[in-house]
């Protein structure tokens, strides 16, 4: 069985949006902290390395579309417990929306070629969409588990996941291969091993272009069906304040009462 | 000359900090007040390697380099004194000595669920009530052969993680004539009939690292259990010393930089006479002071650990490394509080234990007066 992980590399936790007046997006850390692995596909890496340990799979293979500097976030995986790495970059990519990127995505899961399960996080804490999962099942033809909080079965061609709603929790069995997109509640990610580190660091990491990937339907800026080009901080809100002068506490609480009637505020 | 760690040095320590950060630092007070060993977070250590950094990956350990082994515990240090000090006894002290004199067969028993923290911990008992800087001269704890066992008889103090521990590396005279070829290391397994382990001995910081007495009592262990030569006991364990020495001064490094961090955090926040403390030239100079020879000091225990990887001797080194270090995280750890002013001396505040459980650096391991006599015989040919 294999399994591919996706994963993004994101800024840190702590890293603070802003937008300039020119429209430019910095996400920098006040502590100085680089980027990270997407804090959600924690989970999604801990999950796609207990395939391998609990379920029989034989690859777990990190992949990731994004800039050289992604490689550390790849790393970062190995070091838990993947078993090979896949770098997807190319300047013809930039600037892809997450339907053009869900297309490198599924290119690329292609060619791996005999994947069963694509594990993925719930959602990027940058981008927060939450849609590249469901668009790249959509592009594979397979089917979507999202929010899965346990695999309780592999086994047979099938997939037996517990999906974590809004309203409750549900229990679904599906034909492989599958897609799933896996929340916090999943399990407890594993912190990357010393010997795991020197692992990934001594790892050669393949960078697969836009001429190695048979991309249907078109990546990066130009295919990109999401408009960009006007980007502004949120103004701040505006408000004014009124003081309520009255003789007495109840004569204030009457006029505030008013006020809020008129205001339809209650 | 290269004063830069390697990129797998800075993933090391990058991911430790990320694990203390969140296991250890934030119960470090929880860890003191206490005296609870934090299992929890140690138990998490096995898996990625922290209990076995400097084991061979045959017997389940990380293997790192000398340098990225001080690093880690230098972070555990920052994070929390108690469980750094029980990590690196249960490294420098246990497994140490194991790895360099075990046999083949006593690595394959003891290593791998030692340093994959599926077992407890390992420590090193040297020290008794009448031995502690003087160990040829004082040790009683005797070993004596009776067929195909050692019996031994005795009674050791201050031994950290006795009661955490699975496995005693225990020094014992086996030859009463005396002289320095009279000492041995022997593997006692913590289970074995005959020991008494005392309850843990009230001290004045790093609570949540039991330290007891304990008493050996006819315990009787397999010849086999012999570990190393027999005779070579002060020699062998003078060389773990060593290696636990290193550990120390970055032990000390780690608790000097936590409470140096405090202290700038402090600094930045406390206002007098209008303005923040950082502001003061007599604060300035005690911070300045403490991040130069913080600098020092870790230079100083990476130099010494750096030789010792590369397998050149390191004695004097070592003993500069941990006397210099952890002088310096006592004068730094009593600046801080000194920044706090009154609320240094609160335990409501970080200083106040880094001060506790830093002041025992000076003295276990060897005494700071030890390591000079150390230093002294190198330097004076004496
Ligand atoms: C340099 C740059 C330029 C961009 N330009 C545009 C643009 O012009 N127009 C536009 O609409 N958007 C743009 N984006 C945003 C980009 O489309 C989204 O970040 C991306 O498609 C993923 O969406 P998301 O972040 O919402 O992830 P989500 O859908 O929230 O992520 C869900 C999960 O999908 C996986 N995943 C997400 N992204 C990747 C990836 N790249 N590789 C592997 N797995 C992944 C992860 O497991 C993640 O947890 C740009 C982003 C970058 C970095
Ligand atoms: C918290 C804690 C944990 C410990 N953990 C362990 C452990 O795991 N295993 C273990 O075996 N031991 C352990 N010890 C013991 C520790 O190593 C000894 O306390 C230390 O070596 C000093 O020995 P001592 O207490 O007998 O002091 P002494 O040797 O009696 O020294 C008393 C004073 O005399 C000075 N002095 C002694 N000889 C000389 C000399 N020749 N020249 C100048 N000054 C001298 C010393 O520096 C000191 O100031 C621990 C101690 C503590 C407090």
């Amino acid at each position: 069985m294999k399994v591919v992980v996706c994963i993004k590399q994101t800024p840190s936790t702590t890293a603070v949006l802003t937008v300039d007046t020119g429209g430019n997006v910095k996400w920098d850390d006040p502590g100085g902290k680089p980027n990270v692995l997407n804090p959600w596909d924690e989970y999604a890496v801990e999950e796609g390395i207990r395939l391998k340990e609990n379920h029989g799979a034989t690859d777990v293979i990190v992949l990731t579309a994004g800039s050289e500097e992604s490689q550390e976030a790849l790393k970062t995986s190995l070091a838990m417990g993947c078993t090979a790495a896949i770098l997807v970059s190319d300047a013809a990519f930039s600037g892809s929306d997450t339907t053009g990127t869900a297309r490198i995505l599924a290119a690329a899961i292609n060619k791996v070629g005999g994947v069963d399960i694509a594990v993925f996080g719930k959602q990027a804490i940058d981008g927060d969409t939450g849609l590249t999962p469901m668009q790249v099942a959509r592009k594979l033809g397979w089917t979507p588990l999202t929010y899965v909080s346990a695999i309780k079965e592999v086994g047979g061609g099938k997939i037996t996941v517990e999906r974590l709603l809004d309203d409750g929790k549900e229990t679904v069995t599906a034909n492989l291969p599958v897609v799933i997109s896996v929340v916090k509640e999943i399990n407890e990610p594993r912190y990357p091993s010393l010997m795991g580190i020197r692992k990934a660091s001594r790892a050669e990491i393949p960078t697969w272009g836009a001429g190695d990937l048979a991309v249907a339907g078109g990546a990066g800026a130009a295919a990109s069906k999401v408009d960009w080009s006007n980007i502004y901080a949120i103004p701040p809100r505006v408000g004014s304040v009124e003081m309520i002068t009255a003789d007495t506490v109840e004569e204030q609480a009457r006029i505030l009462a008013d006020k809020l009637f008129e205001e339809k505020v209650i | 000359m290269d004063f830069q760690l390697t990129e797998e040095q800075r993933e090391f320590r990058h991911v430790v900090h990320e694990f203390v950060a969140k296991e250890l630092k934030p119960l470090a007070r929880h860890t003191d007040e206490s005296g609870e060993f934090n299992w929890t977070a140690v138990k998490k250590m096995g898996p990625l390697g922290l209990l076995g950094l400097e084991v061979p990956e045959e017997y389940g350990g990380a293997a790192v380099d000398a340098i990225s082994a001080a690093i880690a515990i230098e972070e555990l240090g920052w994070g929390c004194g108690s469980t750094a000090l029980a990590i690196s006894a249960h490294n420098g002290l246990a497994l140490g000595p194991i790895v360099k004199y075990g046999t083949e067969a006593q690595k394959q028993e003891w290593l791998p669920p030692l340093a994959t923290g599926k077992g407890k911990l390992g420590c090193l008992s040297l020290t008794e009530p009448g031995a502690g800087s003087d160990l040829q001269g004082g040790v009683r704890t005797t070993a004596v052969k009776e067929g195909d066992s050692w019996i031994i008889d005795g009674q050791k103090m201050w031994m950290t993680n006795a009661s955490i521990s699975d496995l005693m590396v225990v020094l014992v005279r086996t030859d009463p004539g005396g002289g320095s070829r009279s000492l041995s290391h022997i593997l006692v397994p913590t289970n074995t009939p005959g020991i008494t382990v005392a309850p843990a001995e009230k001290k004045m910081g790093l609570k949540g690292s039991p330290t007891h007495a304990v008493t050996f009592d006819e315990v009787r262990v397999p010849l086999s259990n012999l570990l190393g030569t027999e005779g070579r006991g002060l020699q062998q364990t003078l060389a773990t010393l060593d290696s636990g020495r290193v550990g120390i001064g970055a032990l000390a490094v780690g608790l000097g930089q936590a409470a140096y961090e405090a202290a700038i955090k402090y600094a930045h926040e406390r206002e007098t006479f209008g303005q923040p403390i950082k502001r003061h030239q007599a604060v300035q100079w005690m911070l300045a002071d403490a991040a130069t020879e913080l600098q020092a000091a870790r230079l100083m225990v990476y130099w010494a650990a750096w030789l010792k990887g590369l397998g050149k001797p390191y004695t004097k080194e070592a003993a500069m490394a941990k006397l210099f270090a952890t002088e310096v995280s006592e004068r730094v750890c009593r600046n801080a509080i000194q920044v706090h002013g009154g609320y240094g001396y609160s335990a409501e505040f970080e200083v106040e234990r880094l001060y506790r459980d830093t002041r025992l650096m000076t003295i276990g391991e060897g005494t700071s007066e030890i390591q000079r006599l150390v230093i002294a015989r190198h330097i004076l040919d004496l």
